[in-house]
């Protein structure tokens, strides 16, 4: 059902807390992760226990640390596990479908709130224009975007302002920001049952509005010539060891993807502490040998991993301390096997991730 | 004796256990004559080239990778197969994407009693990498 939860004095964000709190109230879960205001300003993900520290909670807070996915997986994954409701944007939430095809969260007894995203700011920047703003910073992005006045903001984290995906229809409930006069109500999406027991009465959903989809247009516009200049790059001259030529391999694009999980990384073992000789070799064998080594055996390899599954939520961008457009050159390669296999990352639990399944009919040509 | 300068491919070959690398065995104890150009690297199963060992090899600057395993529906593990065919199909298309050679990256199904195809695998592909020249990662090393 879609209700239309009431904003009073102008201030939507007492409104969603008060939702929040509802669904601690009516016992509908144990704990809820969401964005946090700390005292200094920054704003966190935090499991929230205590219904009265929910005045603290900002989900609108247009500010992307960490991508939650990873922490919402963490908290539901081995039983016991608590009853959880996560509040995530759409890469989140399409990251923790992933992470559950990987056998890395639960979605059992996992209530995804989606709420619909208008763009991302890093940490500093966020707390840099809060610090320069009287108002909050969330009121201009959405209300541009509602009024179809500015969809382009060069602040915006890099993914954000490629990002085609700002909304997450397959939660249990959706808080639709990016529809709703923030000023008078929020429009929420949410299952019949769930909604009945929280003592709503709604209507039946209806699709996008105008202004989405023309948001989202102006998205995909940005991505596409985000992608073309990206692979003039890496099949041109410069080419992608060009590209990621100022790599220092500190693998902190890994550490920070949501979908890299891998607790044993053959990048973090053994498999890559070489003897003092096997240098020597290496640079007697092309002349020179690039310190450190295997960057590019780093990125290529991650990508075999990992980016069918990439949700281009650009952790690994704003995570570089080089500057390197890492995500988007993911997204660039992801796009294209995505295409290949038919495949879309967080669309669906059910859909098998394409390296672990198979059809016997397919690509028949290939190995004869 | 003059001394010769024309380039020799050189080219890594994975090949499971149970059919390609025995295929190879039968080329060998057939007399079957092939180019010396390949090395060969035993894996149980082609389900377990993880693609990280592809492009060590081609950044490294081998001149042609070979994957070698049993024809569809021959895996003596069901189904590893099927998932190398996938595995080889994103590898190239991330090769393609960052501007390398993906048709440096074969596939073959070669069964154990194929000798005489595994030798003409081996032929087929050594005078392709030969027209193709030295692969460039052989000078690249920055990356």
């Amino acid at each position: 059902m879609k209700i239309s939860l009431p904003v009073e004095n102008h201030q939507p964000l007492v409104a969603l807390q008060g939702f929040l709190k509802s669904l601690l109230d009516n016992q509908i879960v144990d704990v809820i992760l969401t964005p946090m205001r700390t005292p200094g300003g920054a704003v966190t993900p935090a499991l929230v226990s205590d219904p009265a520290l929910l005045e603290h909670a900002d989900p609108l807070a247009p500010v992307l640390s960490v991508n939650a996915a990873t922490w919402a997986g963490k908290v539901s994954l081995r039983k016991p596990h608590p009853r959880l409701a996560a509040v995530l944007r759409s890469c989140e939430a399409r990251a923790l479908v992933e992470l559950t095809k990987m056998a890395q969260a639960s979605l059992e007894d996992l209530l995804v709130v989606a709420i619909d995203c208008a763009g991302t700011y890093t940490p500093a920047t966020y707390l840099n224009k809060q610090a320069n703003s009287n108002a909050p910073l969330w009121v201009d992005l959405y209300a541009s975007i509602r009024q179809q006045s500015e969809f382009t903001n060069a602040d915006l984290r890099p993914a954000c302002q490629i990002c085609e995906q700002p909304v997450y229809e397959n939660a249990p409930i959706r808080i639709l920001l990016l529809e709703s006069d923030l000023e008078q109500a929020i429009w929420i999406e949410i299952q019949d049952e769930l909604g009945e027991r929280l003592g709503w009465q709604g209507s039946a959903a209806n699709g996008h509005s105008p202004a989405i989809e023309a948001y989202i247009a102006s998205r995909k516009q940005a991505r596409d010539q985000a992608f073309t200049e990206i692979r003039a790059r890496l099949e041109g001259d410069e080419g992608i060891t060009g590209v990621f030529a100022a790599c220092i391999r500190c693998h902190n694009c890994m550490t920070v993807c949501p979908i890299c999980y891998c607790k044993t990384c053959v990048f973090k073992s053994h498999v890559f502490d070489h003897d003092p000789m096997k240098y020597l070799e290496w640079a007697r064998q092309k002349g020179a040998q690039r310190m450190p080594p295997d960057t590019m055996l780093f990125h290529l390899t991650r990508q075999n991993h990992m980016a069918l599954s990439c949700v281009g939520c650009g952790m690994c961008t704003d995570a570089c301390p080089s500057e390197l457009p890492v995500g988007l050159v993911f997204r660039a390669v992801a796009e294209r096997l995505q295409q290949t296999f038919e495949y879309l990352p967080g669309r669906n639990v059910e859909e098998p991730l394409p390296l672990v399944t198979f059809k016997a009919d397919e690509w028949t040509e290939v190995g004869e | 004796m003059t001394e010769t300068t024309e380039f020799e491919p050189k080219i890594i070959a994975f090949l499971c256990n149970w059919c390609t690398y025995t295929g190879a065995d039968l080329a060998g104890t057939s007399r079957l004559q092939y180019p010396p150009n390949v090395r060969i690297i035993r894996l149980m199963c082609s389900g377990a080239v993880d693609p990280m060992y592809v492009l060590k090899a081609d950044l490294a600057g081998a001149d042609g990778i070979l994957i070698g395993g049993c024809h569809p529906g021959d895996c003596h593990y069901q189904e590893g197969n099927y998932k190398a065919r996938r595995r080889v199909i994103a590898l190239k298309e991330i090769l393609k994407s960052a501007g390398f050679d993906e048709d440096r990256v074969w596939l073959r199904w070669i069964s154990a009693s194929e000798g005489a195809r595994f030798a003409e695998t081996v032929r087929e592909m050594t005078e392709a990498m030969r027209a193709k020249g030295p692969n460039p990662m052989k000078a690249m090393w920055a990356v």
